[in-house]
């Protein structure tokens, strides 16, 4: 009963389910966002697909990965540009 | 038209085969044609559970590979006459099975049944795989605990690849005293967690253990909730529109407190 009472003057005080759910959700962003190196390869050839298109790139040094940080993820390329396509358009 | 329905969860012991016997056992009361199948080779306990136990003669992998026709193995309830258990192989693995003799099966038990319940191991290998193969419906038994959540989302995740998408949650053994006090995940926390429909929620009862030790699933004591909350998914998933029992502050928990003075 004390316990009940001390828990609703302490707002800073979580209740354990609240702890629970609050860890869930952290963890559920980084599960669903992990995928496959396979995937993650095909992705990474349709990017230089759709970008060869209007820009020369350099393959080697380019990175794309996914970001974690404490609630959200987030996709990150890092595409090194040679030069530009001036014909780009037409190719498409 | 008949269904095929998987239970599955990730998480080992959160009550997937209790889950199966107790649909099961609902499905036949109301007369359907019902057909339980153990996928859970090398760990088989849905026998147990129906007390069907010492009526096993043949198995699920002596039909899949040919040995006897399936009419062969099933297992008649002792109760319920259009309940029937196809059980695994206590001896062989899960390799001893694949995808297409399942479907095959499936196929073939279509024919003659409304619904064919697939009981699916735990854990996402090959077993997981060969037993949602066959499934138009999926249904992912979780509990209030983290580790049952997360591994539900992996499941629900791994149901969507497989291009499953009819995905529906239960949660079980949610302990009313602790989800009032603040101290445990309801099912409306699990819901917006995992964003799937649910069509169950079971509370914790000791009535589950006693009848599991009998073999009788608690779906047909009158005196249980969970046998309650159980007869409640067997209505929605037959199509009816159910309320929900409330573990909250305002509802059926507190008016029973109120009647018996908690």
């Amino acid at each position: 009963m004390l316990e009940s009472i001390m828990k609703m003057f302490d707002k800073t005080n979580k209740s354990s389910k609240e702890v629970a759910r609050d860890r869930l959700k952290v963890v559920l962003i980084h599960d669903r966002a992990n995928i496959s190196p396979e995937i993650m390869k095909l992705l990474k050839d349709d990017i230089i697909k759709v970008i060869s298109n209007y820009m020369e790139i350099n393959k080697q040094d380019m990175e794309i990965t996914l970001a974690n940080d404490e609630t959200s993820v987030a996709l990150v390329a890092n595409i090194p540009v040679n030069r530009m396509k001036h014909n780009y358009g037409i190719l498409r | 038209m008949s269904e095929v329905i998987v239970i599955t969860s990730g998480k080992g012991g959160v009550g997937k085969t209790t889950t199966t016997a107790n649909l099961g056992v609902g499905l036949a009361e109301r007369g359907k044609k019902v057909v339980l199948i153990d996928t859970d080779t090398g760990l088989r306990n849905l026998d147990l559970l129906l007390g069907l136990e010492n009526r096993i003669m043949y198995d699920l992998i002596d039909v899949t590979d040919g040995s006897v026709p399936y009419k062969k193995a099933l297992v008649r309830h002792k109760k319920y006459d259009t309940l029937f258990l196809l059980p695994t192989s206590q001896v062989k693995d899960k390799m001893s099975v694949n995808e297409e003799q399942l479907i095959a099966l499936c196929n073939e038990l279509r024919k003659d049944f409304d619904y064919i319940l697939i009981d699916c191991p735990a854990g996402i290998e090959q077993g997981f795989k060969t037993a949602i193969a066959a499934a138009d419906r999926a249904i992912v038994v979780t509990m209030p605990e983290i580790s049952a959540v997360r591994d539900a989302d992996k499941i629900i995740g791994e149901l969507g690849r497989a291009d499953k998408e009819e995905i529906e949650l239960i949660v079980n053994r949610i302990r009313p005293q602790m989800v009032r006090k603040g101290d445990m995940l309801d099912m409306n926390d699990i819901d917006e967690i995992l964003s799937i429909k649910c069509i169950g929620q079971i509370p914790d009862d000791e009535l589950v253990v006693t009848s599991t030790n009998r073999g009788e699933p608690v779906i047909t004591n009158h005196n249980s909730v969970a046998g309650q909350a159980y007869r409640n998914i067997v209505g929605r998933i037959s199509g009816e529109e159910i309320p929900f029992m409330k573990f909250s502050e305002d509802g059926f928990w507190v008016n029973l407190r109120r009647v018996f003075g908690w």
